[in-house]
């Protein structure tokens, strides 16, 4: 091992990036950094939070159709709809309320996640299409501040979310 | 075959018609290796990836992200045959970069979201739509030749 990565610096890179995530779980945990991040982000542009929600949602519904089955009782599933609009202002409360709870966003979620689970019942693959939308929106209406870095914790942060939400499907 | 709308082969030419290749690539892909550092595996030769600000200022990733960007010029210009287009760059891929196929749909996320912020406004969520399938069709057509 040693020799290789006197080879390959870059592969000494990894096996230690590879180790130090074991150890502090930096691909689902959320590092102080990232909290931090996605705080700072947050208060940056939660003003916006209702257009950023309707917009995301109104996209999702655009870009990826199929998520249309889920509002099969709506008379208008067409994203500039009144109904659309609101529910994308509802789910976007809820993203809001889980950056207060950044800390400990299983216990945070429970009653989210049993809502989902049990009454819902969304495919959690739509909450990976929904946080895509998220993050084409944040790009749209704040390009300067959305940065790699904060790009990152945003993606890192909204897949946290995803997890904590899909925690009581099974 | 893959159908397209006049709206959409109309809003793929426009995007690239006006496209500012070197500094739309360099975003995509140094933000690809940011986001998603697994990616930085394909790169290590590239010299210093070791953090974001790093790996944004790298000239190697720039040159590299400006050139992928161009290597999606063949698909507009012949949007009815992209897979035809792509054959022998997907053989590339798989054979002698040995990249996996995931990583095209990463890259097209991250493109998807510099463009989206460049273009503000005028990205609503039907020209998202275009944009997305047009990636799709190519994402697929670079996976199509791995076996």
């Amino acid at each position: 091992l040693l020799f290789m990565s006197i080879k390959s610096p870059s592969l000494l890179k990894l096996i230690t990036a590879f180790s130090d995530s074991q150890s502090t779980g930096k691909m689902t945990t959320l590092t102080a950094k990232d909290k931090d991040r996605v705080k700072t982000f947050w208060a940056q542009v939660s003003g916006k939070s209702e257009d950023i929600g309707s917009e995301a949602l109104a996209r999702m519904l655009i870009v990826y159709p199929q998520t249309k089955t889920y509002f099969a009782h709506w008379k208008d599933t067409s994203p500039n709809s009144a109904n659309a609009k609101k529910h994308g202002i509802t789910v976007m409360g809820g993203v809001a309320d889980a950056v207060t709870k950044i800390d400990d966003l299983k216990a945070g979620l429970l009653s989210l996640s049993e809502l989902h689970a049990f009454t819902l019942r969304v495919d959690p693959a739509n909450f990976k299409i929904l946080s895509h939308c998220i993050l084409v929106v944040m790009a749209n209406m704040f390009p300067e501040d959305f940065t790699p870095q904060v790009h990152v914790a945003m993606d890192k942060f909204l897949s946290a979310l995803a997890l904590a939400l899909a925690e009581k499907y099974r | 075959m893959v159908e397209w709308t006049d709206f959409e082969r109309a809003t793929i030419a426009d995007i690239f018609s006006k496209m500012e290749y070197e500094v739309i690539g360099p975003a995509a892909l140094s933000r690809c290796l940011v986001v998603y550092p697994w990616t930085q595996r394909y790169f290590g030769n590239f010299g210093n990836l070791y953090n974001a600000a790093a790996i944004i200022g790298n000239p190697l990733v720039a040159k590299h992200g400006t050139t992928i960007l161009h290597g999606l010029d063949r698909a507009v210009k012949n949007m009815d045959n992209i897979k035809s287009e792509y054959a022998e760059l997907s053989v590339l891929h798989s054979e002698k970069l040995h990249v996996d196929p995931d990583n095209f749909k990463l890259l097209s996320d991250c493109l998807t979201i510099v463009v989206s912020a460049k273009l503000g406004k005028e990205f609503n969520g039907e020209v998202q739509a275009a944009f997305q399938k047009f990636l799709a069709v190519v994402v697929n057509s670079l996976g199509r030749q791995y076996h």
